[in-house]
C-alpha cells in the first residue's frame, strides 16, 4: 500500500509551486509554450516511470514530488512538435534516476540527462528555446526561486549560489575583456532556461558533491564547460550538456571529499 | 585553410518610407548624414554552410555608399557574389503577412467561397591609390589588408586589426566617418577574431552594370556561428530601426536564442476597408506589437515549408533561386517555375509537388534600438515545422437577396461579428475605434443590416418570365 506523505519543510513543495506559477505564466504568455496536454503527458510519463521503478525496487512510499518536478521542467525547457517525445522524455529520465547510480545516488539530474539524451538521439526531433522570457519575469521568477530556497531551508542554496557567481562572473569577465557594455552581460543573464536550470537542475541535491568545496568544484564546472561550450563551440544549450558531463566525474568529488549525505525531509523514517 | 566566422551585419529595409536598407553600418564618404532605418537579411543555411545576403536599397548617391560588415576571417573573392533585388523582392512577397477575404454566402443555401486578396508587399520599397602605399599605412596603423577585390559593382577590401584606434585611424583617414562609440566596437570584434569587410561602390563598374540599383551582396562562409552582428549598426542610428531576417534552413524554424520570439496577431477577422490601408495596417499592427513587447522581441511573420503555401501571397521561388540565396543542399533535378500560379479568386491553393525540397523559411522582424538589443542577435534553428503566416481576413457579408427564417437569424448576428472585428482591429493597431467603426459603415459594413427582399409581389415572382420584356 503506497502513502503519501507531505511535509511542508521539504523545499521541493515550493520548486513545484514556482516551477507550476511559471508554468502558468508561458500558457497565457508565450507564443511557442506547452500546453496542459503536454503537461499531462509528461507528468504521466513521470509517474508511470517513478511508480513502476519504486514497484520494482519495494520502495513504499510512492514519491510525487520528484516525477512532478521533473515533468514541469521538461514542459517548460523542451519544446517538440511530437506529444509522444515528452512521454519518453519522462520515461527517460525516470529510468535514469533508478537506473544510472553510484552508490547510492543517482548520476543524473532526471530532467537534464532527458534533455541531454533527447538532442543528442533526435536533433530533428527536439529543440530548447533560451529565450523565451522577458526581463520583467525574470526578475520576478528568480527572485521566487530564490525565495523558495530559501523557505524550504533547503541547505543546497549554496549550489545555486556558487553557480550563479561563477556563471555571472565569467560572463561580466568577458564583457570587461571585450570592451563590451556591462548590459551584454546582464542580457545574457536574463535567461529564463537558465533561472530552471540554477534552481532546478544543478540545485538537485541528490546530484551534486555532499561537500560544501565539492559543491564548488562542481559548480564551478559546470560554469566554465558550459560557458565555453556556449561561446566558443557556438552551442547554445551548452549549460545543460556541461552539467551532464560534470555529473559523469561528480562521484570521483564525492569519494575524494567524504560528507554526510543528503536526504530529502520527506517523513517520519521508521526505525 | 581559413575558418570562416562571418558576424554578418545588420541590413534590411522596410516599412519605413525612408528606407535604407543595408543598414548594418553605412558610414559615409561625404558627410552626409544618413540614417539607418530598416534592413533586408537573408541567411540560408545547413551544416554550419552560411549564405548572407544583403539587400540593399540605399537611395543616396552610389558615391557615398560605403559599409563595414565584421566578418570572422578572411573572405576571398570567390565567397563574395552580387544578386538581383528580384529574388530577395520574391522572397519577400511570398512570405509577406497577407490579407485574404472569403464571401458570406446567401443564408438560404450554405455554400462559402475564398478568395484570395494577393498579399500586400510591404517593402517599397574614390580616387584609386596605389595598393602598396595603401597597405603600407595600413601596416602602420596595425592593419592588414587581407584582400582586396571588385565584385559587380563593389569595391571590397577585407582587413584585420590587432588594435581598434588603429583600425578607427585607418577608417577614418580612408574617409568612412564612423560614429561615436565604434571603437569599443570595433575592440569587441578584434578581440573575437573578427577581419572586417568594406565594400564601396566602384562607380565605373556600377555605370558599365547597366543597373540603376546597387544589387544584393552575398557571403559565402563556413562557420558554427549563426548569429547577426547588430551592434555596429545601432551606433548611427537616429532610433530605432527594423531589420526582416528571411532565413532559409534545412531542419525548420529559426529563432533567437538571447531574445523572446513573438507570433505577430494573425488569423482573425478583420474589417472590409482594411483592404484599402492594408499596408498602414500592417505598420500599425507592427507598432503596436512592438509597443507591447517593449521593442525586446523578434516577431515571428512566416515559418514554412518552401514546397507550398496556403494561401500563395507569391509562388515559391524556383530551385535555382533558392541556389542563388545559397541552399547549397538542393540537389534534386532543378524544377523549371514550382506549380499553379494562384490567381485571385481560385480556392485554396494546394501543396506545390516540386519547389524547394527541404527548404523551410522563416521571416522574423525587429525593430530594436541599442538599449533593447544590447547584443548581437544569436540564431538558433530549431526542429519546428510548424507553419505560421500572419493572415488576416476579409468576411464579406452577403449583400444579395435572402428570403427565410434562417435569413433574419443571419443579419441578426452581424452586428456582433462586425463590433467583434472592429475590436479586434482597434486592438491590434491601437486605431481610434469610433474611427473604425465609421469607416466600417462606410465600406459595406453597416451595423444595421436588414435582408434585402425581393420587392415584388410573390406573384410577379412566381410568373416573372421576362415577359414585360
Amino acid at each position: 500500500m503506497y502513502r503519501i506523505a507531505i511535509n511542508l519543510k521539504d523545499a521541493r513543495y515550493y520548486q513545484i509551486a514556482t516551477l507550476g506559477l511559471l508554468f502558468v505564466f508561458q500558457l497565457i504568455f508565450s507564443d511557442f509554450g506547452s500546453d496542459l496536454k503536454v503537461l499531462s503527458v509528461t507528468l504521466f510519463g513521470a509517474i508511470l516511470g517513478q511508480y513502476c521503478a519504486q514497484k520494482y525496487f519495494s520502495l513504499p512510499v510512492l514519491d510525487l514530488k520528484s516525477p512532478l518536478i521533473t515533468s514541469l521542467s521538461l514542459t517548460l525547457l523542451l519544446k517538440t512538435n511530437f506529444i509522444w517525445i515528452y512521454f519518453l522524455a519522462a520515461l527517460l529520465a525516470m529510468a535514469s534516476k533508478f537506473l544510472i547510480r553510484i552508490g547510492n545516488k543517482h548520476i543524473f539530474n532526471p530532467a537534464n540527462i532527458a534533455i541531454v539524451a533527447l538532442l543528442l538521439i533526435a536533433p530533428y526531433y527536439v529543440w530548447i528555446s533560451p529565450g523565451q522570457w522577458g526581463s520583467a519575469v525574470w526578475f520576478g521568477f528568480g527572485l521566487m526561486c530564490f525565495a523558495g530556497l530559501v523557505l524550504g531551508h533547503a541547505t543546497r542554496i549554496d549550489t545555486a549560489l556558487f553557480f550563479l557567481t561563477s556563471y555571472v562572473g565569467l560572463l561580466l569577465g568577458r564583457a570587461l575583456w571585450l570592451g563590451d557594455p556591462l548590459d551584454i552581460a546582464m542580457h545574457q543573464m536574463q535567461s529564463g532556461a537558465l533561472l530552471i536550470f540554477t534552481f532546478f537542475m544543478i540545485t538537485d541535491p541528490k546530484t551534486t558533491p555532499d561537500h560544501r568545496f565539492g559543491r564548488f568544484l562542481f559548480t564551478f564546472a559546470v560554469a566554465l564547460i558550459g560557458f565555453s561550450l556556449q561561446f566558443s563551440f557556438q552551442i547554445r544549450e551548452g549549460l545543460f550538456y556541461a552539467l551532464a558531463i560534470v555529473c559523469i566525474i561528480r562521484p570521483i568529488i564525492d569519494w575524494l571529499l567524504v560528507h554526510e549525505r543528503f536526504e530529502w525531509v520527506t517523513h517520519k523514517q521508521k526505525p | 585553410m581559413t575558418r570562416l566566422f562571418l558576424t554578418i551585419l545588420t541590413f534590411g529595409a522596410l516599412m519605413s518610407s525612408q528606407a535604407f536598407a543595408f543598414c548594418g553600418f553605412y558610414v559615409s564618404k561625404a558627410d552626409t548624414k544618413l540614417f539607418n532605418k530598416a534592413s533586408k537579411v537573408v541567411l540560408a543555411r545547413a551544416d554550419d554552410r552560411t549564405v548572407i545576403t544583403m539587400a540593399n536599397d540605399f537611395q543616396g548617391d552610389a558615391k557615398d555608399f560605403a559599409i563595414v560588415v565584421p566578418v570572422p576571417s578572411v573572405i576571398t573573392k570567390s565567397q563574395v557574389n552580387v544578386a538581383e533585388n528580384r529574388i530577395i523582392d520574391h522572397l519577400d512577397a511570398y512570405t509577406a503577412p497577407r490579407l485574404v477575404e472569403y464571401f458570406d454566402s446567401n443564408p438560404c443555401q450554405q455554400m462559402h467561397m475564398e478568395m484570395m486578396m494577393r498579399a500586400a508587399t510591404l517593402s517599397d520599397g574614390g580616387a584609386n591609390e596605389s595598393v602598396m602605399g595603401l597597405a603600407k599605412r595600413a601596416k602602420s596603423l596595425g592593419v592588414t589588408i587581407e584582400e582586396e577585390y571588385t565584385v559587380g559593382e563593389y569595391d571590397i577590401v577585407v582587413l584585420s586589426a590587432k588594435q581598434s584606434d588603429g583600425l578607427l585611424t585607418f577608417l577614418n583617414q580612408e574617409g568612412y566617418k564612423l560614429p561615436e562609440g565604434a571603437e569599443k566596437v570595433l575592440g569587441s570584434y578584434i578581440k573575437q577574431d573578427m577581419k572586417f569587410f568594406l565594400a564601396k561602390v566602384n562607380l565605373d563598374a556600377f555605370e558599365k552594370s547597366g543597373f540603376t540599383y546597387l544589387r544584393p551582396l552575398q557571403v559565402a562562409y563556413e562557420h558554427k556561428k549563426f548569429m547577426l552582428p547588430i551592434r555596429l549598426g545601432t551606433l548611427n542610428a537616429s532610433g530605432p530601426q527594423d531589420i526582416i531576417l528571411f532565413t532559409l534552413t534545412k531542419k525548420g524554424r529559426v529563432e533567437p536564442s538571447n531574445y523572446r520570439t513573438v507570433k505577430i496577431p494573425s488569423n482573425e477577422n478583420v474589417p472590409l476597408f482594411v483592404e484599402n490601408e492594408f499596408g498602414e495596417f500592417y505598420k500599425s499592427m507592427f507598432d503596436t506589437a512592438v509597443e507591447q513587447e517593449d521593442m525586446k522581441a523578434m516577431f515571428l511573420e512566416y515559418a514554412w515549408d518552401m514546397g507550398w503555401c496556403d494561401p500563395c501571397a507569391a509562388d515559391p521561388l524556383a530551385n535555382e533561386d533558392l541556389k542563388t540565396l545559397g541552399v547549397w543542399w538542393l540537389n534534386a533535378p532543378a524544377a523549371k517555375q514550382p506549380g499553379p500560379v494562384p490567381l485571385p479568386g481560385q480556392p485554396r491553393i494546394m501543396p506545390v509537388p516540386q519547389g524547394g525540397q527541404d527548404v523551410f523559411v522563416t521571416r522574423l522582424h525587429a525593430r530594436y534600438t541599442a538599449e533593447t538589443f544590447p547584443e548581437d542577435i544569436a540564431l538558433q534553428e530549431t526542429s519546428d515545422r510548424e507553419n505560421f503566416q500572419g493572415r488576416y481576413v476579409m468576411q464579406h457579408p452577403y449583400t444579395g437577396v435572402a428570403e427565410c427564417s434562417g435569413a433574419d437569424d443571419y443579419y441578426a448576428q452581424l452586428p456582433e461579428r462586425f463590433e467583434k472585428e472592429a475590436k479586434y482591429l482597434a486592438n491590434i493597431t491601437g486605431w481610434d475605434i469610433n474611427d473604425i467603426r465609421s469607416k466600417m459603415q462606410k465600406n459595406g459594413q453597416s451595423f444595421d443590416m436588414k435582408a434585402k427582399k425581393d420587392p415584388r409581389p410573390w406573384w410577379e415572382r412566381l410568373w416573372a418570365n421576362g415577359d414585360d420584356e
